[in-house]
């Protein structure tokens, strides 16, 4: 399953590539991208652990920039 | 600017006048240091927040933590005013970045202003207003003049002219009448217009292109990567060559001080900010700019290959070619030409096949269906037809051999159509597909950006082929090639070391335009094979949006470039002098703020149109 997510108050482009690296490396990502540029993450993961995983990614979002939040629709 | 963005701005004018009024204040000592301490505080609370949770998180590297270090530092060596103001500028750079990104994503998005907001559907003679995408396939939607078209389909009823410039880059307007397709995202501009939907919202060509543009981001160029890994290792060997500056030197020479100056400076480069931000954003602004002229680069790696292209090959009809057959020569044996063309005209005004329509189209007048009796086609040769009460053989050369009539071949190339009233040979009529009226200059202009080689990869027959490729000044052709044996030719090409642009219309050349380098589908509008197969989609189809797509690409590449060379050279140059105690720490400002600056303004400069 693969999915997008915007991002708000992504505010360094350094944070953004250091977000991706940290979550590429979570168990059950198959591929994730974090654009500083259209402030996206797109989430490419296995189906059945797929809300786990976005929890996790969260969590490393806020680890690298505490006032970056994700939009969970 | 967004509220953070605002509140930042105050903070920061608030500093600055909190910095001058510390700088005027006679104060000494330890009120001196408590005097700058206030500016340092108001701008760099958050700052200092974050490096503490940054560090709970194990976070070391974190240019906020690095940044908190280096002004505490700066404050330990006595110098108060540099501790202020380098955290002043670091959030002026910060603030800066985050108003440049937020314009240029803003910029991008008004270029792809191409969404429709809603459709008029009429149900059971209602008109009533709906999103797009509660359209389903075959309805009937109304059009306004000033509307965007919402879907994909066909005029039913009305005359319009559409403007298409936000798809194509193209301004002429484009005429549409019942029967004719038109294409959503294009504005409807002088009639109203009924509609047949063909497509859901989301198979739309609209959907499609914004649906491209914005997951282009996804697909990073090789120098994107290459920066991002670097930066992963800047910071860390800057932090240690910091650590070991202030620690190792003191202890051989003494002097403390000096030499924890030296390495705040190191702290203070130490953000690799300038390269990680300008590249994805001169990217980013490169696809948008390109976008804005019609030429949709499906990701960055592309735009990157793009510009390193030095062998294009092309598909003919279609792409070089209208993909329109005309008449180019009547050659009558003793009629005049006229007679023959009317002969020939009246013979094949029942068929639907292209040439035959190109014979009637020449003809140009009114056609007596009376004249035409019955018409016996002759399978791959032509056809046998009554007209004015007469026996006529309408055909390719076969056809003549079969009737013994006395023909010969034209000297011309194309397709040629030979006409025999029974037996007698009356001459014969030269068709050709016609060449679109730029692609020779398009050719050309490959050409002089230094594109090595041009070939012509074409089904059609040789001598087509030759002529059309002298015409055009493409250097080698391969013709009678079957569409696998386009994909050997390609794979030929590719072997021989070429970085290889393959352009083709989109429509049976799918495998080709994957396997090339970089597969430039053209004339795309509309067609979803070519969307999904290319990797640059020409939205236009004109050869000579080409060259420019290179254009852009290259002038990316280079502002990329640009970018890298000149952050890394200022950062080395500072933290060679900051070693050798030249540099002092407004020069370490300069070469972490005003880097991040001109890189940002630099690459923002790949949005904007080239020639």
């Amino acid at each position: 399953m693969k999915k997008t997510f915007k991002l708000e108050d992504l505010d360094c482009a350094n944070c953004a590539a250091k977000m991706e690296t940290a979550i590429n490396k979570l168990e059950g990502v198959k591929k994730a991208t974090v654009s500083f540029m259209t402030q996206k993450m797109t989430i490419e993961a296995e189906d059945d652990r797929f809300d786990e995983v976005v929890q996790a990614a969260v969590k490393c979002i806020s680890r690298v920039e505490p006032d970056c939040r994700v939009i969970l629709k | 600017m967004t509220r953070k963005q605002k509140k930042t701005l105050l903070r920061i004018v608030l500093a600055a006048l909190l910095l001058v009024a510390a700088a005027l204040l006679p104060a000494e000592g330890l009120w001196k240091a408590l005097a700058f301490a206030v500016p340092w505080l108001v701008i760099g609370y958050d700052v200092l927040w974050d490096a503490v949770r940054g560090i709970a998180h194990g976070q070391v590297f974190d240019e906020k933590f690095l940044m908190a270090v280096a002004t505490i530092g700066a404050f330990a060596v006595g110098e108060y005013p540099e501790a202020a103001a380098v955290m002043l500028f670091y959030q002026i750079g910060e603030w800066f970045q985050s108003i440049a990104v937020g314009r240029s994503r803003k910029s991008i998005a008004a270029l792809m202003d191409i969404r429709p907001e809603f459709a008029v559907v009429l149900r059971d003679g209602q008109e009533e207003e709906v999103d797009p995408e509660e359209v389903s396939v075959g309805e009937t939607i109304l059009i306004r003049p000033g509307d965007r078209i919402p879907l994909d389909g066909t005029v039913l009823e009305g005359q319009s002219s559409l403007n298409t410039a936000a798809l194509t880059g193209e301004s002429l307007p484009v005429d549409v009448a019942p029967g004719d397709r038109v294409v959503s995202g294009s504005i409807n501009m002088t009639g109203v217009l009924q509609v047949r939907a063909e497509s859901a919202y989301e198979d739309s060509t609209v959907a499609r292109i914004l649906e491209l543009v914005e997951n282009s981001a996804e697909k990073k160029a090789r120098v994107e990567s290459f920066i991002t890994r670097f930066a992963r290792w800047y910071t860390p060997c800057v932090v240690i060559g910091a650590l070991l500056l202030a620690l190792l030197p003191p202890l051989f020479v003494g002097n403390w001080g000096e030499w924890i100056h030296r390495a705040l400076i190191f702290l203070v480069v130490s953000c690799p900010c300038a390269l990680v931000v300008s590249v994805p954003l001169s990217f980013f602004g490169g696809i948008g700019g390109a976008s804005r002229v019609g030429i949709l680069i499906k990701g960055a790696n592309d735009l990157e290959t793009l510009a390193k292209v030095d062998t294009v090959a092309f598909d003919k009809t279609g792409t070089l070619t209208r993909g329109v057959f005309q008449v180019d020569a009547v050659h009558p044996k003793e009629l005049t030409a006229d007679a023959l063309l009317d002969i020939a005209a009246a013979a094949e005004s029942r068929s639907n096949h292209p040439v035959a329509e190109s014979i009637v189209a020449a003809h140009g007048g009114h056609i007596d269906p009376a004249r035409l009796g019955a018409v016996r086609e002759l399978a791959g040769m032509g056809l046998e037809a009554e007209v004015d009460g007469e026996i006529f053989y309408v055909g390719n050369g076969k056809l003549m051999a079969q009737v013994g009539a006395d023909w010969h071949e034209c000297h011309l190339p194309g397709t040629v159509v030979h006409i025999a009233r029974g037996r007698e040979y009356l001459g014969h009529i030269v068709i050709n597909d016609q060449l679109k009226p730029d692609a020779r200059e398009a050719i050309a202009a490959l050409k002089r950006l230094g594109v090595k080689q041009s070939v012509l990869l074409t089904g059609d027959r040789q001598k087509v082929a030759e002529a059309v490729a002298k015409e055009l000044g493409v250097d080698d052709l391969r013709a009678e090639l079957l569409p696998g044996q386009k994909v050997e030719e390609v794979e030929r090409l590719l072997q021989s070391g070429a970085k290889l642009a393959f352009v083709g219309d989109g429509i049976n050349d799918a495998p080709v335009l994957a396997r090339a380098d970089v597969g430039i589908a053209m004339g795309a509008m509309g067609s979803d094979a070519a969307i999904e197969s290319a990797d640059v989609v020409l939205m236009d189809d004109k050869p000579s949006r080409l060259p420019l797509a290179v254009k852009i690409a290259r002038k990316t590449m280079r502002i990329v470039r640009e970018n890298i060379g000149f952050a890394l050279a200022v950062k080395f140059v500072i933290l060679a002098l900051g070693a050798l105690g030249i540099a002092d720490m407004w020069l370490a400002v300069f070469g972490d703020v005003g880097v991040l600056i001109l890189a940002i303004l630099n690459a923002m400069r790949c949005m904007l149109p080239v020639e």
